[in-house]
């Protein structure tokens, strides 16, 4: 470990200062310099992550690379930072995605350069903020920060209906995250005046209180996992944001919901979340299999992502609620291996995209016959997605699905029903659009993806099939804090 | 007859600034048409004096003078300096707004000062006299103010609504007044607390007077369902009274009511809180709800500030140091962002034409990136959402309510204060995702892009390092009488 040496910081605002001097860059004319500093800004950001990795014990739970410093002294705030296994994992895929979404917009943008790319830099620091603060009201400044950057790449760079996407999505996730301000305000005034989270993990509350606060909790983080039934904001918002909107959207932002869940809900509120389990499970499974059925009928690809994203975070809440280690590893499994595929698929979708302006699946066919190289990738990816083992998207989706098999038979079989489904919808998908002759004229022209798209892509697959081969790496960081974790919450908080 | 000579010293910045407003009148009546800059420059320079007389004659001492009418304590020194600031950059957003409408510039700076010695006195009361003549002073500045711009219909029907209706909410407050004096003999705000606290008089006469008292604060707060002006006010006037208006006299007026409420009726507290737990509520319902309909961006503004002095008033609910201070807090924190914003909408305005529409603000993004980053910043700060102060002043008062023991109503501001979030995000929808109507270039004078530059900055900074702005607030209130 680096003693002293203030990393997590430095993940935090290294991308922020890089996004700041990109905007500092100015209007289109210096874009090219603007998309430089990007580049090199967000490979800095995923460069100086790694040693959160490679100096990360794995034999402890208690927070790592810490930093505490009083921040307000009226309300006793701290600028406290750390990290667990449950948090480090997410701030590298985190800072492992912002470079790819830089590549992906390099040509695709060319209208207000300096404000897109700026945007999803300081963005990215303000999410390893979400993911390493230890304070409630320095974790909800950045989770709530981070709703900007996103708001304006919605509604700047979006499609036809931007402005009502960005606006639903901005309201939507608001309502959740007051009612969580309440709630730490209320915490702070049975605590006797502290914010840490940390102490908040330890603080005795009866049952009546735990059972109010888990619901303000559960508005915040499942309007952003999100849950069925405040999931509706997700494929409007998905459909209008460009490429790398919906990449940062599916593969970052949505976990900041499921790590909700991990740091505060269950660690909080144990006795609570013992008792509206039955609930949550309940909304997990229908989220599951409702929403993949609904997936099976879209006709627009983004939004069918959308939905297979809604139906994959099902699995997500349905490990943590499980309250056994296969269930939570597998849960946390599933979000870094859902922040991979959801945003290959998107980023194949904003490839056809590019290049036929159109997502309807009825306006591609034949597509393989133009576009090999990247019929191969988008194969692995649909596999992917629909949980083929050798996978990332198996791992988890198994460990789950083993996990309710413990607890009960039904929710196995029932969560198992996405082996079904999420093959139908995205291979059907695959086949409509890849797969048969070329009818549009338009798709005659479509040229194969260039050097650029193929990192991307190259990158994605290699994590999508390391993941699936030899997952311990992920796991084995996550161990002692999800034990940790079980032990902690199987332990009452009432007096 | 033994007559004593009071000492001066405590109104030593009243003094001066009442001698100098006479020298600008004089020296206006003087150069003004040679020299249309004398009467502006002469009124920073008082404002200026001011500050350093407030300055150096501040300390930790409460002194009263007059016959304990006037009262010199930290939290009127702090007020004072944050009055004086606040008055001076409105001053310079001003300048080029009136002298490019040619409203009679001597006359509105010499009324800007008077306007400022009367919230100088309302803040420095000890007596219900010195508060009420404060306030009338104050308020007969602002209703001419309004009526500066005598050829517009808008203005005058503003300054007729203006002071019809603060003639009427004067009346009630000195009706209230007198009803507290026929309670307890008494007009001095220590010797009516002292009464009250001695528990031996009619509940009932001081309930009366009390009602009536607060009706009059919640008019000069404009807060429901005593704010019918605040939208007419804002829409006629002119954008540089309307700043003036919507900015220092809510210090002031913040003032009065830590005066009157707390220092003079703070034993009646049970009886106030349950008044203002309504007003509150109705001003925010009314606030929000009604800003969504508006498409003057001045008129949603005036109903923004409505909900925005009833959440205010969630902070004095908690009746304890924490909760004014929260509110004072919240104050400041309103009237910064008020400056910022109406210092966009004059950067906006030029001759003849007043950026009042909502319309007007788009695609700024695309005219000026920097202003309208400022803009951002304001209406995300207006909403409460971080990295900008406006999350701290919410969170302030919140943690009062909560402190005080009123979960619901917690919830309840904050869901309303959820639908305000929608017509601020509104306005950046307009400057960032729509495409300009007009390509006029934005040309601000040296200092304005200077002073906007920093009042959109420290939205940003004191929303990331709050702490010594809430420290000020605290001391402020910890150290008053």
């Amino acid at each position: 470990m680096l003693f002293g040496f203030p990393l997590l910081s430095l993940v935090i605002w290294l991308p922020i200062l890089a996004g700041v001097a990109v905007l500092a860059t100015g209007g289109d004319r210096n874009a090219p310099l603007a998309r430089m500093i990007a580049l090199v800004g967000s490979v800095a950001g995923f460069l100086v992550a790694i040693p959160l990795y490679t100096s990360f014990d794995p034999l402890t739970s208690t927070m790592q690379f810490v930093e505490n410093h009083m921040w307000i002294e009226r309300f006793n705030v701290h600028y406290h930072l750390g990290v667990d296994g449950i948090a480090m994992p997410l701030i590298l895929l985190n800072a492992f995605t912002t470079p790819l979404v830089v590549i992906a917009g390099w040509e695709v943008i060319t209208r207000r350069v300096s404000q897109y790319m700026g945007a999803f830099l300081i963005m990215s620091g303000i999410v390893n903020g979400v993911f390493s603060s230890l304070d409630a009201i320095l974790f909800y400044v950045f989770w709530e920060a981070s709703l900007i950057p996103m708001f304006l790449i919605i509604g700047v760079w979006g499609g036809p209906n931007r402005v009502y996407a960005a606006i639903k999505f901005f309201l939507y996730t608001l309502l959740g995250s007051l009612l969580m301000l309440v709630a730490f305000i209320y915490l702070y005034q049975v605590s006797e005046g502290s914010f840490s989270i940390l102490e908040y993990h330890k603080l005795p509350l009866s049952m009546a209180s735990q059972i109010l606060i888990f619901i303000a909790f559960l508005l915040a983080f499942a309007v952003k996992v999100p849950m069925w039934p405040v999931h509706t904001w997700l494929p409007d918002a998905h459909v209008e944001a460009p490429t790398g909107g919906s990449v940062v959207l599916a593969a970052i932002l949505l976990k900041m919901g499921g790590y909700g869940f991990l740091r505060f809900s269950l660690p909080i509120l144990p006795d609570a979340s013992h008792q509206l389990a039955g609930m949550m499970i309940a909304l997990s499974l229908i989220a599951v299999v409702y929403i993949g059925l609904v997936a099976l009928v879209q006709a627009d690809m983004k939004k069918l992502i959308a939905y297979s994203s809604v139906a994959h975070m099902g699995f997500v809440t349905l490990g943590f609620f499980l309250f056994n280690s296969y269930g939570l590893e597998g849960a946390m499994v599933q979000m870094v291996s859902h922040g991979f595929i959801s945003a290959a698929m998107f980023l194949c979708i904003g490839v056809m995209y590019d290049r036929l302006h159109s997502r309807q699946i009825v306006d591609y066919g034949g597509v393989a016959h133009r576009m090999p190289a990247f019929a191969a990738f988008f194969m692995l990816f649909a596999m992917a997605n629909s949980g083929l083992p050798g996978t990332s998207g198996f791992v988890g989706e198994f460990m789950v699905i083993m996990a309710s098999m413990k607890v009960n038979f039904w929710y196995a079989f029932l969560a198992a029903t996405t082996l079904i489904t999420g093959a139908a919808y995205t291979l059907w998908m695959y086949k409509r659009v890849i797969f048969g002759s070329v009818v549009h004229p338009a798709v005659e022209e479509m040229k194969d993806i260039g050097a650029r798209e193929i990192l991307v892509l190259a990158v994605l697959a290699a994590a999508v099939l390391g993941m699936g081969v030899y997952p311990l790496p992920l796991t084995e960081v996550m161990h002692t804090t999800v034990d940790d974790l079980l032990a902690h919450v199987a332990r009452s908080k009432l007096q | 007859m033994n007559f004593m000579l009071p000492d001066f010293a405590p109104a030593y910045p009243e003094i001066f600034l009442l001698v100098m407003v006479c020298g600008v009148l004089m020296a206006d009546l003087a150069w003004g048409d040679k020299k249309p800059g004398t009467a502006y420059l002469l009124a920073q320079l008082t404002l200026f004096g001011c500050m350093l007389i407030t300055f150096s004659t501040s300390g930790p001492d409460v002194v009263h003078t007059f016959s304990g009418m006037f009262v010199d304590d930290t939290l009127a020194d702090i007020l004072k300096m944050l009055v004086y600031v606040t008055v001076s950059v409105v001053l310079v957003y001003s300048r080029t707004y009136i002298s490019d409408r040619g409203i009679l510039s001597g006359e509105f700076f010499s009324l800007a000062l008077f306007a400022t010695l009367g919230m100088m006195v309302m803040i420095s009361a000890s007596h219900f006299m010195t508060l009420y003549l404060g306030l009338e002073l104050l308020s007969l500045s602002l209703y001419a103010m309004v009526a500066l711009r005598r050829d517009s219909a808008g203005a005058t029907e503003a300054a007729i609504k203006f002071f019809v209706l603060g003639a009427l909410a004067s009346g009630f407050l000195l009706y209230g007044m007198s009803m507290i004096y026929g309670a307890t003999g008494s007009l001095h705000i220590a010797s009516v607390r002292e009464v009250i606290e001695g528990g031996v008089i009619s509940q009932g006469v001081l309930v009366v007077g009390l009602v009536f008292i607060v009706a009059g604060i919640s008019f000069k707060l404009s807060a429901a369902p005593f704010h019918m002006w605040a939208p007419d006010v804002y829409e006629g006037a002119s954008s540089a009274v309307v700043l003036f208006i919507g900015s220092a006299p809510k210090l002031a007026a913040f003032g009065f009511v830590m005066r009157l409420l707390v220092e003079g009726l703070g034993a009646m507290s049970g009886d106030w809180q349950g008044m203002l737990i309504i007003l509150a509520i109705t001003s925010m319902v009314i606030g929000n709800i009604a800003a969504i309909a508006q498409s003057n961006i001045k008129r949603m503004l005036a109903y923004s500030t409505i909900s925005h002095m009833g959440f205010m008033l969630l902070g004095i609910i908690g009746a304890n140091e924490n909760g004014y201070s929260a509110a004072m807090f919240y104050v400041v924190v309103y009237v910064l962002m008020t400056m910022g914003t109406f210092g966009i909408i004059m950067l906006l305005s030029r001759a003849g034409f007043e950026a009042d529409k909502l319309d007007d603000y788009k695609g700024l993004n695309r005219r000026n990136p920097w202003y309208a980053f400022i803009m951002l910043l304001l209406m995300f700060s207006m909403a409460g959402i971080p990295p900008t102060v406006g999350i701290y002043a919410k969170l302030s008062v919140l943690q009062a309510v909560l402190n005080a023991g009123y979960t619901w109503l917690a919830v309840l501001a904050v869901l309303l204060s959820l639908i305000g979030v929608f017509y601020y995000l509104r306005i950046v929808k307009l400057m960032y995702f729509d495409e300009p109507e007009t390509d006029v270039v934005i040309v601000p004078k040296g200092d304005v892009k200077v002073l906007l530059s920093a009042n959109g900055i420290a939205i940003l900074a004191f929303g990331i390092f709050p702490q010594s702005l809430i420290a000020l607030c605290s001391y402020a209130i910890q150290h008053s009488t």
